[in-house]
């Protein structure tokens, strides 16, 4: 069905050289200086750490995430990356004995001060997970509507809200006519791009993504590397991604963490094609090179 | 596999059949698992057996109205013989009213104990509550009773008075005369309080098994606890809540010295739930037990298996409902 994209994912890790992934950042920055004035909302961790239990996950990780842009976090398993996602919109702290240290700003302003209302935090800063999970017990549009009726928002036109979110997340032909169906009967694929459409329908200012690809097919990989592309002209997106070539392909900005045995730490970040061009630090450049992880 | 068609196709071969020889120990230990699990079988085989062939001759001679009559006597007639009349329509209704008074009463404190437990009880809290609800099902019966009857009764009675005051239009909770004391509604009170065990730690079970990506999803849209619990929790619980209040309903109908000493036991129907009598058909075996003739007793015994298949067809529903839940998968 998707041959060319299949042959595309299919590459061999190790046989990627960091030219190669450069000169499809390279493109990817083109394709993003075409765009009109970027929109979403500006995000920025400051001395971050994360625990749980006595166990120091991430270390010190100050992050700038500019409105508008795509940022990757790259990093083999157990580096923290999907740590630090976590404490952007305050997901960390649901698991037990879960603590953090430092600040998360959005728009100038902490997200964990006190007196923050963090249901708003969350409406703001939306995230997508690494397995789809939609709602079973719901139909198609009411997953997308979801948010609304969690948060108790208000919409005046909400077929508009549910047209214009699926369409956002590439999937409003594919669904358009079985809105009123039971979400389970979705591939897998589509059920991610459900899971997009739905963050999309509290139109938050920034979209964590997860690993948003691990458990989707290589064909269903491409089409929400498109939806990434659509959105970042209108938001700020930061995601997760065991993948390389997808971080070169979808992100203007690379993040690399590592952890050597401890706590994770945040090695390097910079621009996304010099990031797997000429990494300042020979760790990331054994990493993007494929010579580890 | 399509390019290699096989134009004719051979027979498949016949299936075998695939066996182990078990060791000795192991033919040991199933043989005597099997037949303890045989034995609560066979031990509720034997009751039914027991009370249908005691409580045939009942049936025959009462016939459908041991049903539907509510009167419970032994009369002299004028040639000097006795006549028996039993029927149980009486505590039939008595049984319902007050298992139904407990499960609306019992439930939604149950569940919402559970959702407390589940979703905002710090761990420590947790572990003490769950403790002392299984305290609570551990603890005897007769103390319910007694505790009901000396502190709840009076406190109830105050509280059916309201009742019947602002919603004595409702015909169940109308009263004929202002007897407020021993009615099936303080003893579904009691009940409730009974119930509420088994209903929380089927709930609670139910509830901790909601899938965490949901419960995340739906945090991640912004949601407050409450929202969460509304979309997420209490959908996918609904069927194991069901489960767990008809089990409660099963403890409900046979409960016995808690409500005979609660209520005032009168062979009359009555569908007033505030009205100070009435009485279930456990505690009416237990009350004339002591005293009655051989009739009787075997009156006794065929309500008695009236009891038995009605709690064994609650407890088969419930389980029905439970099992298609995790079959579901939800």
């Amino acid at each position: 069905m998707n041959d060319e994209n299949t042959n595309s994912q299919g590459d061999d890790m190790s046989t990627s050289t960091p030219s190669v992934l450069s000169s499809v950042a390279q493109n990817r920055a083109a394709h993003h200086e075409a765009n009109s004035a970027p929109m979403g909302s500006g995000l920025e961790a400051r001395g971050v750490h994360a625990w749980f239990g006595k166990h120091h996950a991430l270390e010190n990780v100050s992050l700038d995430f500019n409105p508008g842009t795509v940022t990757a976090l790259i990093g083999p398993s157990g580096c923290g990356k999907s740590t630090f996602i976590r404490t952007l919109n305050r997901m960390h702290e649901f698991i037990p004995s879960a603590a953090m240290a430092g600040e998360v700003l959005l728009d100038g302003k902490d997200i964990y001060s006190s007196g923050i209302d963090v249901t708003q935090i969350r409406l703001k800063i939306g995230m997508v997970f690494q397995k789809p999970n939609p709602f079973p017990s719901m139909t198609i549009g009411q997953n997308v509507l979801a948010g609304l009726k969690l948060a108790q928002l208000k919409h005046d036109n909400k077929e508009e809200l549910l047209e214009q979110s699926l369409t956002r997340a590439g999937l409003w032909n594919e669904v358009k006519d079985r809105l009123g169906v039971s979400a389970g009967g979705l591939s897998g694929g589509q059920q991610q791009r459900l899971c997009i459409a739905r963050s999309l329908a509290v139109n938050p200012k920034v979209l964590l993504m997860d690993e948003p690809c691990s458990a989707l097919d290589p064909g269903s990989t491409l089409r929400i590397e498109d939806t990434i592309s659509e959105l970042s002209k209108t938001m700020t997106i930061v995601i997760v991604t065991h993948n390389m070539q997808q971080a070169a392909r979808v992100s203007d900005y690379t993040a690399f963490f590592l952890s050597d045995g401890g706590p994770g730490q945040m090695i390097e970040v910079g621009p996304t094609s010099e990031m797997f061009s000429r990494p300042r630090d020979q760790r990331t450049e054994n990493y993007v090179s494929g010579r580890f992880g | 596999m399509s390019s290699a068609q096989v134009t004719e196709r051979q027979a498949p071969p016949a299936k075998r059949e695939i066996t182990t020889l078990p060791r000795f120990s192991d033919r040991v230990f199933r043989g005597v698992v099997s037949l303890m699990s045989m034995s609560s079988l066979v031990i509720l085989s034997l009751i039914g057996i027991f009370l249908a062939y005691r409580g045939f001759e009942t049936f025959r001679s009462q016939g459908i109205h041991f049903l539907t009559s509510p009167d419970w006597l032994s009369e002299t007639d004028a040639s000097g013989k006795v006549i028996y009349k039993f029927g149980m329509s009486a505590m039939l209704i008595g049984t319902l009213l007050i298992s139904i008074v407990a499960v609306i009463v019992g439930v939604p404190l149950s569940v919402l104990a559970a959702l407390f437990l589940t979703f905002y009880a710090p761990n420590s809290l947790k572990k003490f509550f769950v403790t002392i609800v299984d305290v609570m099902a551990a603890f005897p019966s007769i103390l319910y009773g007694l505790w009901g009857f000396f502190v709840l009764s009076p406190m109830a009675e105050y509280w059916a008075k309201l009742i019947n005051k602002y919603f004595g239009w409702f015909p169940a909770f109308h009263v004929d005369d202002p007897s407020f004391n021993s009615s099936p509604f303080i003893a579904g009170l009691v009940l409730s309080i009974m119930i509420i065990p088994i209903v929380t730690s089927v709930s609670r079970e139910i509830f901790s098994q909601t899938p965490l990506d949901r419960i995340q999803a739906a945090y991640a849209l912004g949601a407050t606890r409450w929202a969460m619990i509304r979309t997420v929790a209490l959908p996918f619980g609904a069927s194991g809540i069901v489960g767990g209040a008809m089990l409660g309903l099963g403890r409900a109908l046979g409960e016995t010295v808690a409500v005979y000493s609660v209520l005032n036991i009168v062979y009359k129907i009555n569908w007033h739930v505030l009205y100070g009598f009435g009485g279930n058909v456990a505690s009416m075996i237990v009350s004339k037990w002591g005293e009655a003739s051989f009739t009787e007793a075997k009156a006794l015994l065929a309500a008695g298996l009236v009891l038995f298949i009605m709690t064994l067809l609650v407890n088969m529903g419930a389980n029905s409902i439970v099992t298609r839940t995790i079959k579901s998968g939800r």
